[in-house]
């Protein structure tokens, strides 16, 4: 067994320094060579051959060790973080005071901290929510959906022009806004209903560029690429806030909103619709076999993920108190896909914390907003190498008999 | 056992096109009440397209599907599959079609879908109907599997199972939709002597037990001459024979069918 493991060890040193080998020979012409046209004469830097050969071979050396040890982890089956979030959900003496601890953290969040970072929390919130959100449609009913953005701008033109032109106050804007996003959802799932995959992800692209293209040109009743401004913040009866005091109240009107659709999604998830949703990402034909109508099952599935999708977007034109049709570009749809594939799919944690370090980790890494895109690329890369399941991989409910044990 | 004379299913002069293929070609089919009929014939002959035909998956081109429950005859031609499910066929598939990312109990739990009722305000306001109505699938659902002897992999997904398994929980996914004809695509499909001896087992129980008729595809003679009381025998989309096992046996056509013509040179 050692003398195995030694022999891959050496075997993976060999190939990194062919590596290593290949990228000097590579990168010869553009390293070392440099021309001095002015002298006529050619300098060799060599010392560069040198950095590249060893660098490449590191890394090299470092890729191989993860692919190894992440295949002798998948003989396992289990996963370290696997047993780790079961140990957390089925022991009370461990869950309790984590809740605790994480409900103090969440209310003094916004004491604690500066304005800024509560509004970059409100931010992240909002994306918690739109991830859960499409986390029901691409997660759990396993349909491909690029163009959530379209639904979030309905949402948040519902507010701003229900508010512009009727005066209707945030909360009740809230419920017609994720109606909206329900409405929509339906109306676009009627003539997807036969796609799936990429079909499907075509399709969904083109719907959310046509809405945004329709709110940049459609100025009678969008305004244009101008936008709507002066949308006023969420009302606290009928008292006067300041600046600061209406962040933190719309901090706290987001966690609850948070644990709302926590709480309304843990319910669906193990329920008949919910079963019904995964037996349709599984397979469409058995699932229909099985008695399963198809297609009020994916109507249900795409309502369920854009009413979301609506409810945030309110949030978020309260939040900016401005919207205008660069809001809602692709790239927002991009976005939180990224977090539902990253966090885990079909995953509520994984949704969670996924979308906390898709929109955190890009606020406070503000030095490298340059290299942002490729941290990002080479960060989906290596999830889907390493953790193809995302951080947190979705467990089915357990259910206990007590003839089992007889 | 006497099986009652009343049908539960007719099929008349069922045809099927795919463009100008005729892959099914005005087929006759009769299926009485606690039978055990089996549908034979060699690869390609259109079995599984029959089956699809009649549990709603293809369109027929023609001919009429009747099902006959409770003295009621109602025509399913071009139902679609959910419904014909709600009415009472339950199929397994040829290629084994479970949910494997799901667990084995909730395979079966998707069975009950179309027998309860409880909707997405149900799931989330969780009403005392709704907490009942989930209590009822999840036992109805167990006592399946501890009939199908599946009890001690309940909390286990559905793709982790070894093949034997799956392919009888996909029976028991069909049960749990409490159907009056069970439809079996090649049940015993890559199964060893032993296993496939407990499936032909398990099949008769479900008969005498539950009362279901059944209607089997399968190329295990042994299985089919011990199990079925009538035997279809289909070639090129049409039916060559139709009898007890006896009579299939030594039908020539049949043998052509199977073995090809003897020619004398």
């Amino acid at each position: 067994m050692t003398t195995d493991i030694s022999a891959s060890k050496i075997d993976g040193i060999k190939k990194s320094v062919y590596t290593a080998l290949w990228f000097m020979f590579l990168t010869f012409p553009i390293m070392v060579i440099k021309v001095n046209t002015i002298d006529n004469i050619i300098i060799w830097r060599w010392e560069n051959m040198f950095f590249i050969g060893a660098g490449s071979f590191i890394l090299s050396f470092i890729w191989r060790y993860m692919i190894s040890k992440n295949e002798m982890k998948s003989e396992d089956s289990t996963g370290i973080l696997q047993t780790f979030s079961e140990k957390i959900t089925s022991e009370k003496k461990i869950y309790i005071p984590i809740i605790i601890a994480a409900a103090v953290f969440v209310i003094a969040f916004p004491f604690i901290f500066s304005m800024y970072n509560t509004n970059i929390m409100i931010t992240a919130l909002i994306y918690v929510m739109l991830g859960l959100g499409l986390n029901i449609v691409v997660g759990i009913s396993g349909h491909l959906f690029l163009g959530y953005a379209a639904f979030y701008a309905a949402g948040a033109y519902t507010y701003a022009l229900l508010n512009h032109h009727f005066d209707i106050s945030f909360w009740f804007a809230l419920p017609i806004g994720a109606a909206i996003g329900a409405v929509i959802g339906i109306l676009l799932g009627f003539p997807v209903l036969r796609l799936k995959g990429d079909y499907l992800a075509i399709v969904t692209l083109g719907f959310g560029e046509i809405v945004r293209l329709i709110l940049e040109n459609w100025n009678d009743f969008s305004f244009g690429p101008s936008g709507i401004a002066n949308i006023p913040r969420p009302p606290l009866f009928n008292l006067k806030l300041s600046l600061s005091e209406a962040i933190v109240y719309l901090y706290f009107i987001m966690v609850v909103l948070c644990i709302f659709t926590v709480f309304i999604i843990r319910r669906l998830e193990d329920s008949r619709i919910g079963r019904a949703l995964v037996a349709l990402r599984e397979d469409e034909t058995a699932c229909q076999a099985m008695g399963i109508d198809k297609t009020k099952i994916k109507l249900t599935a795409f309502a369920l993920g854009t009413t979301w999708a609506g409810m945030g977007g309110v949030l978020f034109a309260a939040k900016t108190t401005f919207v205008n049709p660069s809001s809602f570009t692709i790239w927002e749809s991009i976005m939180v896909l990224c977090i539902v594939v990253l966090g885990g799919m079909g995953s509520i944690v994984g949704v969670i914390i996924g979308a906390m370090i898709l929109i955190l980790l890009p606020e406070y890494l503000r030095a490298f907003s340059e290299y942002r895109m490729i941290i990002f690329g080479i960060v989906l890369v290596l999830m889907m190498i390493f953790r193809p399941g995302g951080i947190v991989t979705s467990v089915r409910k357990n259910y206990k008999f007590e003839l089992e044990s007889k | 056992m006497k099986p009652s004379k009343e049908k539960i299913l007719e099929v008349k002069k069922l045809t099927m096109d795919f463009g100008g293929l005729r892959a099914i070609d005005s087929f006759d089919l009769d299926i009485c009440d606690k039978e055990i009929v089996a549908l034979i014939g060699p690869n390609g002959a259109g079995k599984t397209t029959f089956f699809n035909c009649i549990t709603g998956i293809y369109k027929p081109a023609s001919g009429d599907i009747v099902i006959n429950k409770n003295g009621k005859k109602e025509r399913i031609n071009g139902v679609r599959p959910n419904l014909i499910t709600e009415k009472g066929f339950a199929r397994t598939f040829q290629n084994i079609r479970l949910f494997g990312n799901m667990t084995v109990l909730e395979n079966v739990m998707i069975g009950r879908h179309c027998r309860s009722k409880s909707s997405v305000a149900g799931a989330i306001l969780r009403n005392k109907a709704s907490i009942q109505e989930e209590k009822d699938i999840v036992n109805f659902s167990y006592n399946i599997l501890k009939k199908i002897g599946l009890q001690n992999s309940v909390n286990e997904l559905a793709n982790n199972l070894p093949y034997g398994d799956q392919r009888r929980l996909e029976i028991a996914r069909a049960l749990a939709t409490e159907p009056f004809l069970l439809l079996l695509d090649e049940p015993a499909a890559g199964m060893n002597p032993n296993e496939t001896a407990e499936l032909a087992d398990l099949i008769k129980r479900i008969r005498d037990e539950e009362g279901i008729s059944i209607l089997l595809i399968e190329h295990d003679m042994k299985l089919v001459m011990k199990l079925s009381e009538l035997i279809f025998v289909v070639d090129y989309g049409k039916k060559i024979a139709q009898g007890t096992p006896e009579e299939i046996k030594v039908n020539p056509n049949v043998i052509k069918a199977y073995l090809g013509e003897e020619t004398n040179a």
